[in-house]
């Protein structure tokens, strides 16, 4: 028996370690560094909350403070999933307020939070500190007031994008004249106004107060009186950005920006009226992260505002700033390393701005730093994605949305194969990729051949036949997350490469042709994927196996088959 | 290269049906085969034209691959059930390799001879290699520029959708007449139901489409109750009782206005009702006399009747045909939903 060391001492060396795949490496060497760590572990991280089911967590991991969860599929922020799919968090909140009292953090993402779910989290956790909401549903103002009353140590309240019923702007009232421990609050997807006397006396009375992300009806005369309570705020939200233009809150707006020198990070930016832009112009120097993506401002102000901002690292802006805005971002923004530019009229198939590839050539060749990119546009060519390939080989996020479906190379009137391979040839480190435009089995070619550090893929509208999901599923790697919609991918590829998917977190397939029979297969032969089929349209064994299934979506699970299932999915293991 | 044939023929082809698919009909709302296989291109088995969009909710999703699946589960035209063969044997392709005049501007009688009752392209000759919009049944938009969207796509968040739908640029002076967004999705609550919907106004022209969308949706809450797996739970329901429950006036639809007023759906021509719904509520009929609208909720049914039939009968609406409802098209129906249910 070798010596080992004392788990005392094991304990102290692991309480170094923190990121989830050390955890889960150290977790692995022997029983007893398994046992050390998973009574020291404090954080986790879950995926997809159905991949595991609360009873198994709380056994194995008895001492958690904060627990992260994703539900629905990505396609649920673009209406592919269905409501009433799942998701729901209240399950884990019921077995987590038993298990541990001593929760501080929970992060929820695309989950269906409910106002008892949010009444049960404020009366069990006594120490309860974070609150993250993010793109959730199923809850109300008055769930938020039951957060704001009870949680006497609340450090943060992120409500970011979820969908919130929101009958009134007092649940914010509920927050005591002792609560004091706010650092963070974003209350930006609120449609209501708030009190606003509530507002400042809150935010006047937390001095470790750095983010504040109001919502749109906070009207810009009120800001002035909210940035002086808080000059230490190092992010802000504003509301609508428009007033009357009156000297006297321009003055009183420039003076409050001027004073809060650790602003980073601005957002917000409903309703602009361009003339008020200037005040923020002496916090620009040190503005990181600029978000301008509701700001329907037109080019030359953008221009303006942008420039200004010499150290600005990330970038999110409607396409009004048109090809001659990137080109002075380039030139300006030499730190910039992530770049969102969304479409002002997505449903408009003309285009409304003068935003082509170009724009974003410019950028990868004028930042050196740029890795992510997210870019909306209407037309494209192998060229320009061949010189951003070339130019970015750090590149490790891109995303790619040309508007219309099945768009060819404008110039050569080929498909982007050539161009989406370049990407993935030269970008060696590209953990993220979303595709559009006309593609056909060959980019999925050179996506198995090279993309080896892939983890998350979006395809739609590409593709011929099985060849190029094989491709994929064969060659990438590090796949983790796969989805796709509307292209021909059908039973064989799905079939014969069924162990990857054990490897990934999960597939979605809408609107393919994978068989109703290929899914009860794969279903029967893997039991620990869960195979749903979604079908709104009646019982898929109502219709011959060869019919295509509408909507799939697979996943690994040590949890077995879910039992909160809608009327429209099935489990391929109950009806097999 | 046969490949590279197929792929031009692909969008071709996806070209041609996008024609067909987009000429008006007066097809019941969801009218479509659900036996895609058995979809031979033409008209199916109650005389619907097929590629027409299945129903206005589910069809929404997988109405653009019926229209370019068809029945064949390959990735070919609608109805062609052909191979890869029969494509590159379509003819009069040209070649993406920068052949004749340009990919963009395709001919329409080049399509596949399946096709050929399609004409050349009409709306526009701008990029037709687009996916088969959704909503063959909605009249066409004016604006040449404007077209029917696929559900989801281009990916865009809802709220921030929602966020420029009511951010209309101060210095574009057709803000008016625009099409702010191209999608307007409200949520629809039933009483007793264990969760909401959300459907898009803006996929329907009228009362009735909307009607069938959310009979479709709410079904499994009244006549046909769903077990867990959504096997439908044939409790016994005769044919009469069914009968009863639809003439009968449990339920009342009703809608939050801008005003966030509650108004009885069906008063306002359907434009003004899209324009000022912000949310829908199917109420008891016993609530809706507390509001005073007992009255209307008399007079209605004989204006419209709302009516529930899918799970129970196991089949589709499409299936169901007209016969034996004769005027029902035009009226709504208000039907008992069971006391207990079982939300899990």
């Amino acid at each position: 028996m070798a010596y080992s060391f004392p788990e005392e001492v094991l304990e102290h060396v692991f309480s170094f370690i923190h990121t989830d795949k050390d955890r889960n490496a150290i977790s692995v060497v022997c029983k007893s560094w398994y046992e050390v760590e998973r009574w020291s572990r404090r954080r986790i991280f879950i995926g997809n909350c159905y991949a595991v089911s609360p009873g198994i967590v709380i056994r194995r991991f008895p001492e958690l403070r904060s627990v992260a969860l994703k539900g629905k599929p990505h396609f649920a922020d673009f209406n592919l999933v269905p409501e009433g799919w799942g998701g729901n968090v209240y399950p884990w909140i019921a077995a987590m307020a038993m298990a541990y009292p001593m929760l501080e953090e929970l992060r929820l993402k695309r989950m269906v939070v409910t106002d008892e779910s949010l009444e049960l989290i404020s009366r069990s956790f006594k120490n309860f500190k974070v609150l993250v909401l993010s793109s959730c549903e199923g809850f109300s103002t008055d769930g938020l007031a039951a957060i704001a009353a009870n949680c006497r140590n609340l450090r943060e309240l992120d409500l970011r994008e979820s969908e919130v019923d929101d009958f009134s702007g007092h649940w914010l009232t509920h927050f005591p004249d002792s609560c004091t421990s706010l650092v963070s609050l974003n209350i930006s997807c609120l449609a209501s106004e708030v009190s606003f006397s509530a507002l400042e006396r809150l935010v006047g009375r937390c001095p470790s107060l750095r983010t504040l992300r109001l919502n749109r009806a906070v009207p810009l005369d009120r800001l002035p009186n909210l940035l002086r309570r808080a000059p230490q705020l190092v992010e802000l939200g504003t509301g609508a950005y428009s007033a009357e233009h009156r000297p006297e809150v321009f003055s009183s707006l420039a003076g409050a920006f001027a004073n809060c020198k650790e602003l980073k990070s601005l957002s917000g930016f409903w309703d602009v009226v361009p003339d008020y832009l200037p005040a923020v112009y002496p916090a620009c120097s040190g503005i990181t992260s600029l978000n301008l993506s509701y700001a329907t401002i037109q080019s030359p102000d953008l221009i303006k505002l942008v420039t200004q901002c010499q150290n600005l690292q990330r970038l999110w802006v409607l396409d009004y700033i048109e090809d001659g805005g990137l080109d002075a971002l380039a030139a300006s923004c030499k730190d910039l390393q992530e770049l969102r530019v969304f479409p002002s009229e997505p449903y408009d198939m003309e285009g409304n701005v003068a935003l082509t590839e170009q724009g974003l050539v410019s950028v990868s060749e004028g930042c050196p730093k740029l890795h992510s990119v997210l870019y909306f546009c209407r037309q494209m060519t192998n060229a320009a994605l061949v010189s951003i390939a070339k130019n970015r080989p750090n590149m490790t996020r891109f995303r790619l949305c040309i508007i219309e479906p099945r768009t060819r190379d404008y110039q050569t009137l080929e498909p982007l194969d050539v161009g989406f391979g370049a990407i993935v040839e030269h970008c060696k480190e590209l953990q993220r990729l979303s595709l559009s435009g006309l593609l056909t089995d060959r980019v999925f070619e050179y996506i198995g051949t090279h993309a080896k550090k892939l983890e998350m893929l979006s395809v739609a509208f590409a593709g011929d036949g099985d060849l190029g999901l094989h491709h994929v599923l064969s060659g990438c790697e590090s796949l983790r997350k796969l989805e796709i919609r509307d292209c021909p991918f059908g039973d064989k590829a799905l079939l014969a490469n069924a162990a990857k998917l054990e490897t990934m977190r999960s597939l979605w397939m809408s609107s393919c042709s994978v068989s109703f029979g290929a899914c009860k297969l794969l279903g029967q032969k893997m039991p620990r994927l869960n195979v749903e089929v979604m079908d709104e349209g009646g019982r898929p064994d109502s219709r011959p196996e060869s019919c295509s299934v509408e909507k799939l979506y697979i996943y690994r699970s040590v949890a077995g088959p879910r039992s909160d299932m809608p009327r429209f999915v099935w489990t391929m293991k109950t009806l097999s | 290269m046969e490949s590279s044939e197929k792929l031009t023929s692909d969008s071709e082809g996806s070209n041609g049906l996008n024609l067909k698919a987009t000429e008006l009909r007066l097809g019941l709302p969801g009218s479509e085969s659900p036996e895609r296989i058995d979809s031979v291109g033409g008209l199916d088995k109650n005389g619907y034209p097929l590629g027409v969009l299945k129903n206005l909710v589910s069809g929404a999703k997988r109405g653009f691959s019926d229209a370019i699946d068809g029945g064949s589960g390959k990735w070919v035209f609608s109805g062609s059930g052909g191979s890869e063969t029969d494509l590159a044997k379509g003819g009069g392709l040209f070649s993406p390799r920068g052949g004749n005049g340009g990919g963009k501007h395709l001919g329409g009688s080049e399509s596949n001879n399946q096709h050929s009752s399609l004409g050349t392209p009409a709306k526009n000759d701008v990029v037709p290699q687009s996916p088969k919009p959704m909503h063959e049944k909605k009249p066409q938009i004016s604006a040449p520029a404007a077209k029917a969207q696929v559900v989801g796509w281009p990916p865009i968040r809802s709220f921030r959708k929602n966020s420029m739908a009511s951010n209309l640029p101060k210095n574009d002076e057709d803000a008016e007449g625009k099409l702010g967004s191209g999608c307007l999705y409200v949520k629809v609550s039933m009483d007793g139901a264990p969760y909401l919907r959300k459907v898009d106004l803006k996929l329907y022209c009228t009362y009735l489409e909307l009607s069938s969308a959310l009979e479709k949706m709410f079904s499994c809450f009244t006549i046909g109750q769903c077990g867990s797996n959504g096997v439908p739970i044939r409790d016994g329901l005769s044919e009469s009782r069914l009968m009863d429950l639809l003439h009968g006036s449990e339920y009342v639809l009703t809608y939050e206005d801008k005003d966030g007023d509650w108004m009885l759906v069906g008063d306002v021509p359907w434009e003004m009702f899209t324009d000022s719904c912000k949310r829908m509520r199917i109420m008891k009929s016993s609530e809706a006399i507390g509001l005073g609208m007992v009255f209307l909720s008399f007079l209605v049914p004989f204006l419209f009747k709302f009516f529930f039939f899918c799970d129970y009968y196991g089949i589709n609406w499409p299936l169901f045909p007209p016969q034996i409802f004769p005027n029902h098209y035009e009226i709504w129906a208000w039907i008992e939903m069971p006391i207990d249910l079982d939300g899990s």
